[in-house]
């Protein structure tokens, strides 16, 4: 996956918005004025990030667990490197999970290379879409966990400085 | 939930307009007007119903990031958590179930930054650390469809 290039300007454009756009009629136009540049070119280089894919989306960003989907699981898997892009892929299509990433394992503690986030309103509802992962990958997943979280300890948004 | 907040944060975690009066645009679409969608968006804000209204940076696109896990023996947990969420570069930060118990994501503007970050919580902590950066997302972050009850 070759990273679009951001240049200075693109990254102040992110470093100003990670707080989120100020809650006013002309944002784009307060964002403009924070960096320095015209409106027209703020609006014109976030439009270029988003078809780029270095943003992936521009929006109210959820907070799941304040709207009642307090169980997260973490569902992890072992499935063969050969497979893994094509099953992740699947996976990651699946309208109830929220993230689907390939990593690598760190053996012998971890043997996980696929993660597969599920957020629901209960550890039940979160165990039911695990289950329906479970059915998709058959034999080809080796193990698998769900990792609840029982506390959240940070939360904030992308840090950059 | 009111209607007027539902539609907010169903139909706007994607395609949020990039026009010079974004609000305004929403409220026509909504048939409200731009001081109420403003207002709305305030409310939930202040209720921690959404984080922001922004942008979703690719992880990888700025800077380097990473999934770290450790195995944090119980007795130290409070005091280990507390020191790892100190970090500015750490964002999430969870308590989960398992022997690694303690996840959290570190964000750095450099791949060296983050090397430095993970041997130094490594070596204050004295705890077994994994670290598990992204090697490939799967899904196109369309936002999450939420289950209206």
């Amino acid at each position: 996956m070759n990273a679009p290039s951001l240049d200075p300007v693109d990254r102040a454009l992110v470093l100003a918005s990670q707080d989120g756009l100020p809650l006013c009629r002309e944002p784009w136009r307060a964002l403009a004025e924070q960096v320095g540049i015209p409106e027209a070119e703020v609006i014109a280089r976030l439009q270029r990030m988003l078809d780029q894919g270095a943003i992936r989306r521009i929006g109210a960003i959820p907070n799941h667990y304040r709207l009642g989907y307090t169980a997260n699981g973490m569902s992890v898997w072992d499935v063969t490197d050969e497979r893994v892009d094509e099953l992740g892929m699947v996976i990651g299509a699946l309208p109830f999970v929220s993230h689907c990433y390939r990593r690598p394992r760190a053996l012998p503690i971890w043997p996980y290379n696929l993660f597969a986030m599920v957020h629901g309103q209960s550890r039940d509802a979160v165990a039911e879409k695990v289950a329906v992962i479970a059915g998709i990958l058959g034999p080809e997943a080796r193990a698998h966990q769900t990792l609840y979280s029982s506390r959240i300890l940070k939360k904030s948004g992308l840090r950059l400085k | 939930m009111e209607d007027l907040e539902r539609h907010l944060l169903d139909d706007f975690q994607r395609d949020f307009p990039l026009t010079p009066t974004p609000f305004a645009d929403m409220a026509q679409r909504l048939g409200v007007d731009e001081a109420k969608v403003l207002e709305t968006l305030r409310v939930l804000k202040a209720e921690g119903k959404i984080t922001r209204v922004g942008a979703v940076v690719r992880p990888g696109a700025v800077g380097a990031s990473t999934l770290a896990a450790m195995a944090v023996p119980e007795a130290r947990l409070v005091e280990v958590a507390e020191m790892v969420s100190t970090y500015p570069e750490v964002n999430h930060n969870y308590q989960r179930e398992h022997e690694l118990n303690l996840w959290f994501v570190i964000t750095t503007p450099s791949q060296e930054r983050l090397q430095a970050v993970l041997t130094d919580i490594r070596d204050r902590c004295r705890c077994p650390l994994i670290s598990l950066p992204m090697e490939r997302s799967y899904r196109l972050d369309l936002g999450f469809g939420l289950a209206w009850t």
